[in-house]
């Protein structure tokens, strides 16, 4: 990254290389300031910068590398070295690896500290911040050998660092010395609703609460914590999330001047009193404050690259509207939340504490605008109502149905971003407007929101424009007369669900009817499986009739798993992981007989694997013969309904889980679906079936269970989210029936439950309305296809063996019965497995 | 099944075995031949080995079209193939060997081209 400093230069110093340096440098580089500049800067990480905003996501299946932000040109960076001093009359900088380097210009961007409160035990083994990627990696390492943990702190990054915990598989506490939670963003009826629904995840929330003392072990490790009201509890991990200080030290030392509460105080040019010398981020004090978010921070970096430039940008102050997801709830706080300070302002409020919906909008009692409010459980507003705070758009007259819910009677419809004023922000991060996008998409013909985002910027902060810009992405093509393509593919023109609504509606059959009626070309291995889903789900025939056959992936034509080596593997159902002694002992012969290799799979039953394609049905046919069927392993269907012992054995067990879970396998085994589908049931709160990260989890409680939706495990772990409680045997089932069926019929192809579930407009509000409500009027109809799919379930394995013209395919060779010489097993730990190529070369 | 020089028409399978728009293996001198059958009847093959994966599976593919071009997905890890050329769509350095293949007196038959 280094660059050769000309004699004409002057030199540029950074210190820190977090979020807001990096922006700098970016956007000297894009001014191509490097003709005048030489930029040097330090970073005390390990790493180069990165997107700390999103530094949860390390916990959910992202990298630390998938965070980083990126290289830039002509700056150079030096990581792992901190600077420790700045000599102002020399105008160098020192740093602890005793490099002096001199500057014309020194920008600090050093941002800022966790705050630890001074509660004895707080050094203790176990204690952690949450801040930087070595933070993380040290508690998730930690965490391996812990069952409980606790966060000190229950705002915005305390609820971050609980989430985290609860991923990480522990026990987990929050304690906050305000009396509700994310006391800065939200007021007391939005912090209960928001505890509510945090509680229903299994956090214990303490509020009111303040830490008197980390209670340590003898081995000199966190094993408890006490509190003021003489309360204790067990702990073996402590976070601490209490607040962010501005790391203004090196300042400080360096004689510059402080604000009260700490940070560096610069004035609106983002310059210190010494006029060589800029502060930016969330290390500045600068109108009248310091700023812990990205927004501002960039907006600073802004300012200084013009500055350095020549340009006379100022920092007038920012907007501090949030809007996140937390543990699965959406949160947002916007303009004047609270009303604070302004007797002319009233509220108007809506709050459904069983829906776990709150709304407070604070509008000004004279001119009858939105100056701000707060959203907790449904934010799907939030854009509109922040722009009418921020007065990019009007309020309307009638104020109350801004309150209500989304889709409720009486309610607004959702407020899109075509009513905006082109000079309206969309993206606060880094200040592109409406104008600046619409530009950007006409320009340089833009068609998809990822281009929209390497285009413009928009979207490269904090990411939560996104919706905004893919909304304005859509409209203008619309507008422009642009088809906006989510076709399935080149041959159909047509989403899945706009495919699945013709062939239900126009009782299409074949993909020779739907091919000819709406599609081109020949089709493909996209559409082909796609429709034969379709084709399965609202047909409900044996699979590989007709030209069905044709339409299938190779592990549903062949009904089982294609391997790496062109063999198959075989698994048969498991209903519930409930198996007979008879059926292990005959999976046990069977493999041996035919030389399979054996494992418990993930998902509670057994797969064998090996198996020559010739040799299926004659597997199948001896599993069949003991009462085993088809696993769908190879379907994007019903996979495993996980269950534990409960009731019958565990001594905590309150429901029949393993009944309950056998009774929902039998009911959707071979349902098909646009991707695969798991099912839990867990026989009490201890949740040792994983509910919680299943399409559909199910919890046993005292009075009957709870039904949770929409989880996932596998690339992109999502928790499901809690839908019904304390419900009956009957309505759970009707309840699943619905929102399988509902799900089936709009999702797009290969979309789990969750990403579908993330897009749906109204989300969880208007599932439950679809769902229980019937507020679509096709619940009869849900109903009636489920009822179908269940009179009609046969197992394919079966009945594929009922008949030679269905066997005659199994068959390696069509004029040879041969098997694939090429097909060449190995020993190792005592079972067969596909020899590797660079033995194959041996043998 | 008559097995002589790859030069020579060999037969295989009649074509009632091939359902349309599907392939079948066939082992022809040694070597394993995906065939395949179009709607239109027409025959189509390639070698039945998937040069990505190593396995020889490319017969249980998925037949398709890209534009007008009739291609093959593989089962393994997805890459189209164009039916009458071999080449690789979704990677210019990759290719298959294409046979001949023909219906004669409602028998499928191949020739190594
Ligand atoms: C056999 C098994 C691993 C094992 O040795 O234990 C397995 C094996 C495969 N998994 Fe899995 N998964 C297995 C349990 C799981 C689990 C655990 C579970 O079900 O509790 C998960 C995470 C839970 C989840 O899905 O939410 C899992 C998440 C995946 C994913 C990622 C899905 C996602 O939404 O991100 C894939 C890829 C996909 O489906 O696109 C996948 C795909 C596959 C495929 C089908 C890959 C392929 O196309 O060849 C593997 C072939 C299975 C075979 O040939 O028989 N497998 N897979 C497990 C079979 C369970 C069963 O009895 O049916
Ligand atoms: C878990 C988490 C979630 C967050 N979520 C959001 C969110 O949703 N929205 C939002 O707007 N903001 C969020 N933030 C805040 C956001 O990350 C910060 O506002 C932003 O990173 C500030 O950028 P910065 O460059 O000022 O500071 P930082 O990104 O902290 O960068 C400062 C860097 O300078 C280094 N440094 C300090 N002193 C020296 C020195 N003397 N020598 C060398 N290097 C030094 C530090 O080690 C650090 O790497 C979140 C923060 C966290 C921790
Ligand atoms: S979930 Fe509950 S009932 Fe089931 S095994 Fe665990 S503790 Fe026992
Ligand atoms: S608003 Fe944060 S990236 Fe656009």
């Amino acid at each position: 990254m280094g660059t050769g400093a000309h004699a004409t230069q002057r030199r540029l110093v950074v210190v820190g290389n977090g979020m807001v340096s990096h922006k700098l440098l970016e956007l000297l580089a894009a001014r191509g300031a490097h003709d005048s500049w030489d930029v040097v800067a330090f970073g005390d990480e390990r790493r180069p910068a990165y997107d700390r905003v999103h530094l949860s996501s390390f916990f959910d299946g992202g990298s630390a590398d998938g965070l980083l932000l990126g290289d830039v040109d002509g700056a150079t960076i030096h990581t792992g070295e901190e600077v420790v001093a700045v000599d102002r009359d020399r105008a160098t900088v020192r740093t602890n690896l005793g490099r002096e380097v001199r500057y014309d210009a020194l920008v600090l961007a050093t941002g800022s500290v966790p705050f630890v409160p001074p509660v004895p035990g707080k050094d203790a083994e176990g204690c952690f911040v949450y801040r930087t990627i070595d933070d993380l990696e040290s508690i998730a390492a930690f965490a391996a050998g812990c069952r409980t943990g606790a966060v000190v702190g229950g705002g915005l990054l305390g609820l971050e660092a609980a989430n985290a915990l609860l991923q990480l598989g522990l026990e987990t506490h929050v304690v906050e010395f305000a009396p509700r939670l994310m006391p800065v963003q939200v007021d007391d009826v939005g912090g209960a609703v928001l505890r509510r629904h945090v509680e229903a995840l299994g956090v214990a929330i303490h509020t009111g609460c303040q830490t008197t003392q980390i209670v340590v072990g003898d081995r000199g490790q966190v094993s408890g914590m006490a509190f003021a009201d003489g309360e204790q509890v067990e702990v073996d991990l402590v976070v601490f999330s209490a607040g962010i200080r501005p790391r203004d030290s090196l300042a400080a030392a360096a004689g510059l001047e402080i604000g009260e509460r700490g940070g560096v105080v610069v004035d609106e040019r983002c310059q210190t009193g010494d006029p060589r010398i800029f502060a930016i981020g969330e290390c500045a004090h600068v109108a009248g404050r310091t700023w812990g978010l990205v927004a501002p921070g960039y907006q600073m970096a802004r300012v200084v690259a013009d500055r350095l430039c020549g340009g006379d940008a100022t920092f007038g102050g920012s907007d501090l509207s949030t809007k996140l997801k937390l543990l699965g709830v959406e949160v947002a706080s916007f303009g004047d939340a609270f009303g604070a300070g302004d007797e002319a302002s009233e509220d108007v409020s809506f709050h459904d504490p069983i829906a776990g919906v709150y709304r407070r909008l604070v509008v000004d009692a004279a001119s009858r605008q939105i100056i701000g409010g707060i959203l907790v459980g449904d934010a799907s507003q939030y854009d509109a109502l922040a722009s009418m705070a921020r007065g990019d758009l009007s309020t309307p007259a009638d104020i109350a149905p801004l309150a209500a819910p989304v889709g409720a009677a009486g309610a607004a419809a959702p407020m899109g971003v075509e009513a905006l004023a082109g000079g309206a922000s969309i993206c606060s991060c880094n200040g592109i407007t409406k104008d600046d996008i619409c530009g950007a998409i006409a320009t340089n013909e833009l068609r998809d929101p990822g281009s929209v985002k390497k285009c413009t910027g928009a979207g490269t902060g904090c990411g939560g424009c996104m919706p905004m810009v893919t909304q304005l992405l859509g409209i203008e093509l619309a507008n422009a007369g642009i088809e906006v393509p989510n076709h399935l593919c080149e041959h159909f023109a047509y989403s899945r669900q706009d495919l699945f609504d013709l062939i239900r509606v126009e009782s299409i059959t074949s993909f020779a009817e739907l091919l000819e009626r709406h599609g081109q070309g020949l089709g493909c291995e996209i559409c082909k499986p796609a429709v034969a889903s379709i084709l399965a789900s609202t047909g409900n025939g044996y699979i590989l009739d007709g030209e069905q056959a044709a339409l299938q992936d190779t592990n549903d034509h062949f009904l089982a798993n294609l391997q790496r080596d062109g063999t198959y593997s075989v698994v048969p159902r498991v209903p519930g992981g409930e198996i007979t002694p008879d059926q292990l002992i005959t999976l046990g012969q069977v493999a041996k007989d035919f030389g399979l290799y054996t494992k418990i799979t993930g998902g509670q039953r057994i797969d064998l694997f090996g198996a020559r394609v010739e040799q299926l049905p004659a597997i199948w046919g001896r599993l069949i013969d003991v009462g085993m069927e088809s696993g769908h392993a190879y379907g994007k269907a019903l996979r495993t309904v996980k269950s534990c012992v409960g009731r019958t054995w565990c001594r905590y067990g309150v429901q029949d889980s393993t009944g309950m879970a056998v009774q929902l396998e039998l009911r959707y085994r071979g349902l098909r679906a646009p991707h695969k589908l798991k099912l839990a049931v867990s026989g009490c709160v201890r949740e040792c079936a994983e509910a919680q990260g299943k399409d559909v989890g199910v919890i046993a409680t005292e009075k009957g269970w709870n039904l949770f939706v929409a989880g996932n495990g596998g690339a992109r772990p999502q928790h499901a989210v809690l839908f019904a409680t304390d419900i009956d045997d009957e309505a759970l089932v009707r309840y699943i029936d619905r929102f399988l069926m509902y799900y089936i019929r709009t999702a797009d192809r290969l979309e789990r439950t969750a990403t579908w579930f993330n897009k749906l407009d109204g989300g969880l509000e208007q599932l439950r309305r679809v769902i229980v409500d019937d507020a679509l009027g096709i619940c009869d109809q849900l109903d009636a296809e489920m009822a179908r799919h269940v009179d009609t379930y046969q197992c394919e394995w079966k009945a594929t063996l009922e008949s030679p013209e269905r066997l005659a395919r199994f068959r390696t060779f069509v004029n040879s019965d041969e098997p694939d010489p090429t097909i060449v097993f190995v020993s190792e730990r005592g079972q067969p497995r596909p020899v590797r190529e660079d033995e194959r070369a041996l043998l | 099944m008559t097995v002589t020089e790859s030069s020579v028409w060999v037969d295989v399978c009649p074509l009632e075995a091939i359902v349309p728009e599907r392939g079948v293996a066939a082992l022809v001198d040694g070597a394993q031949v995906a065939v395949f059958r179009l709607r239109s009847d027409e025959l189509l093959a390639i070698a039945n080995c998937d040069p990505f994966s190593g396995a020889h599976v490319l017969s249980r593919g998925l037949v398709g079209s890209v534009g007008d071009r009739v291609t093959l997905a593989s089962p393994i890890y997805k890459q189209r193939f164009d039916l009458r050329t071999g080449s690789c769509l979704d990677d210019d350095a990759v290719s298959v060997a294409v046979y001949e293949a023909r219906i004669a007196d409602g028998l499928v038959q191949l020739r190594a081209t």
